[in-house]
């Protein structure tokens, strides 16, 4: 059991935070990391910026292109984290595309992640049959859980196949849309929040794209296990630099 | 061997549907219903009407007597500069429009580089009556000004992708960002060979009426249906899927795929990608992608809008994998010298892209007896500006 799981089994509701590793500046990776662990966030998703992040909206393309320029790659970070399990305990997941997986090697990469003690992986655009045909085992090797996206969209049929397929969580995208790109959820959310609660998966869920404050937090957390915060809190950075980050966490949980 | 897609939408090792989850709905929808929906009889019979009644099909085969003989070799030039827009894009616009209406969906989008499918598109829209939003690189929009005024008169609505580099590749993710956002009502018209299963398959075989063609005008000039070889550019490569479709397994036909060199394949300013590309994923498929070690994809260049792309259709990436297809790397300045002798020679002035596949002629040998069809993808109109720079006209 890694650290995912031990997690999903305490009795609250998760906030997991997500930050473009490599933004506001190169070496900001770990003090982010230690800084939301200390606020009570309870997972983190390192995103590892890309070229061409055709998922994400505008802030987090932004700090994309931002943390390349900063001189991001995934060997740098790999030597940001290769201390990181010294001073945080709480799941780290890398988040990604999946080229620049491809290019450092499918393996190498997922023996590196379990040196480092990362805890699994979730890459938009590695889809499921892709995933079971060629690179479950290795993933599975290195005790990585990889994390599978579904949206309003995705039928029951296919849902009920991630679920099998998955051993951790399943990320539950908000709405159909791009990350960053809406301001509260309405009737359709609700709805389809209560249909996925209906379907009793055997991974609980965590919902991501769309959340960006305390109500929203609590909207999305009332039946899913937990949520996920990405483009609200590269704003914060932008705004207000690497040292409020407690600021940011307290104004969700409050 | 086998150069079509096999049933999980490969070629090779090529192609696959390298998507996130919220474009699987459609994209899955696409796939198992494309094929069926092509082989409807009414579908057939609007798709042949439109093609020949609107677009003007077929196209001409020409046989070039004076460039034949500058080159000593039988030149034949595929006319899809003579189609309606002035290019092979509407080809495929056309199948993907009457594709969409029977997918029940109603709000088209595209992207485009220089402007040619973003019209093709917004025509057939106009046409049907649709929606359609075009994004298209700012940077791009500030350089192909005419085309960017016709998508407008046709109804279109151009947007500008504001994203990373700010030309093709960008607009390509704006458009896919669009139809994440709006998956229900859009239906994406891809322009090129690329993306992910079906949309190579797709796209070739809407573009393939262009070697259809070729067979049986060939057969009426010279008694036979095969050329010793055929000749296209590649960027995207749709034109050259159209071009080299039914020869594929035609193992007499030499097949001749002629990429842009940009400025040299080794000058740093290039869209090369046989030579300078790796195995990536780009747009969804797994194909040969310029990009850095770490993964990130690069920006190509050539004097040619519609040729850099910093990837190349899987469908060919595994033509030039297998050896089954001869790639050739020319650069703008040859590109450009042989512009000129078409339109010296033939009193045709091709589109900059058609260009670069004519420019073999001076590098590359053929025997007086062979025959050697180049596909004139598309008219110069639009590169005017370029070839008035150019050559100080």
């Amino acid at each position: 059991m890694n650290r995912i799981h031990q997690k999903l089994q305490a009795d609250k509701k998760i906030l997991s935070i997500y930050f473009t590793a490599g933004y506001p500046s190169l070496n900001d990776t770990v003090k982010i990391i230690q800084d939301l662990e200390k606020n009570g966030v309870d997972m983190i998703e390192i995103g590892l910026p890309f070229s061409d992040p055709l998922a994400d909206g505008p802030t987090i393309q932004a700090s994309s292109t931002m943390a390349l320029k900063n001189g991001m790659t995934t060997a740098v970070l790999f030597q940001q984290l290769k201390d990181i399990r010294k001073s945080v305990s709480i799941p780290l997941i890398l988040m990604g595309y999946f080229n620049p997986v491809l290019q450092y090697g499918v393996e190498d990469f997922c023996r590196k992640c379990q040196e480092i003690g990362i805890d699994g992986l979730i890459l938009p655009d590695l889809p499921l049959d892709e995933y079971q045909e060629n690179y479950e085992a290795i993933f599975k090797k290195y005790g990585l859980v990889n994390v599978f996206l579904i949206t309003p969209q995705t039928s029951d049929e296919r849902i009920h196949q991630i679920d099998a397929a998955s051993d951790g969580f399943i990320y539950m995208v908000s709405s159909a849309s791009v990350t960053g790109s809406q301001d509260g959820f309405g009737n359709n959310q609700e709805t389809y929040f209560q249909r996925i609660a209906n379907m009793k998966l055997k991974n609980p869920q965590v919902v991501g794209f769309g959340i960006s404050n305390s109500e929203t937090f609590q909207q999305a957390t009332k039946q899913a296990k937990g949520a996920i915060i990405g483009s609200a809190f590269i704003k914060f950075l932008t705004q207000n630099g690497v040292d409020k980050i407690g600021d940011f966490v307290k104004g969700i949980r409050k | 061997m086998n150069y079509n897609v096999d049933e999980k939408g490969y070629y090779g090792e090529f192609g696959g549907a390298f998507i996130p989850e919220m474009l699987y709905p459609n994209v899955e929808n696409l796939r198992q219903q494309y094929l069926e929906i092509m082989a409807e009889p009414s579908f057939k019979k609007e798709f042949d009407q439109l093609l020949k009644d609107y677009v003007g099909r077929p196209s001409p085969l020409y046989f070039a007597k004076r460039l034949s003989e500058k080159y000593n070799t039988k030149v034949y030039l595929k006319r899809e500069d003579l189609n309606h827009t002035g290019a092979h894009k509407v080809n495929n616009t056309i199948g993907q429009i009457l594709m969409a209406k029977r997918l029940g969906k109603t709000r088209i989008i595209a992207e485009t580089g220089a402007g040619q499918h973003g019209v093709a598109t917004a025509t057939v829209c106009a046409l049907m009556g649709m929606e359609c939003i075009v994004y298209m690189g700012e940077i791009d929009i500030a350089r192909q000004a005419p085309n960017v005024a016709r998508m407008k008169m046709l109804g279109a609505e151009v947007r500008p992708a504001l994203s990373g580099s700010r030309t093709l590749k960008d607009a390509t993710n704006e458009a896919i960002r669009d139809w994440i956002n709006n998956p229900v009502d859009t239906h994406y018209i891809i322009g090129s060979a690329i993306g992910p299963h079906p949309y190579p398959d797709m796209v070739t075989r809407f573009q393939s009426i262009i070697s259809e063609e070729i067979k049986w005008q060939l057969k009426e000039k010279e008694g036979k249906e095969n050329p010793d070889y055929v000749v296209a550019c590649i960027g995207g490569g749709s034109n050259a899927a159209g071009t080299f479709y039914h020869f594929l397994h035609e193992k007499e036909v030499g097949i001749i795929a002629v990429e842009a060199a940009g400025k040299g394949v080794d000058s740093g300013e290039s869209a090369a990608t046989s030579v300078l590309g790796k195995m990536g994923i780009i747009h969804g498929c797994k194909t040969l992608l310029m990009q850095t070690v770490d993964g990130q994809i690069t920006e190509p260049y050539s004097i040619s809008a519609g040729l850099d792309y910093p990837g190349v259709g899987p469908m060919h990436a595994h033509l030039y994998k297998t050896g089954r297809a001869e790639f050739i790397a020319v650069t703008d300045d040859e590109a450009m010298q042989a512009g000129m002798v078409l339109s010296k020679l033939e009193g045709i002035i091709p589109a900059i892209e058609s260009s670069h596949a004519f420019a073999i002629l001076e590098t590359r040998k053929f025997k007086p007896e062979d025959v050697v069809v180049i596909n004139l993808s598309g008219r110069g109109d639009k590169d005017l500006d370029t070839y008035i720079k150019y050559f100080k006209l």
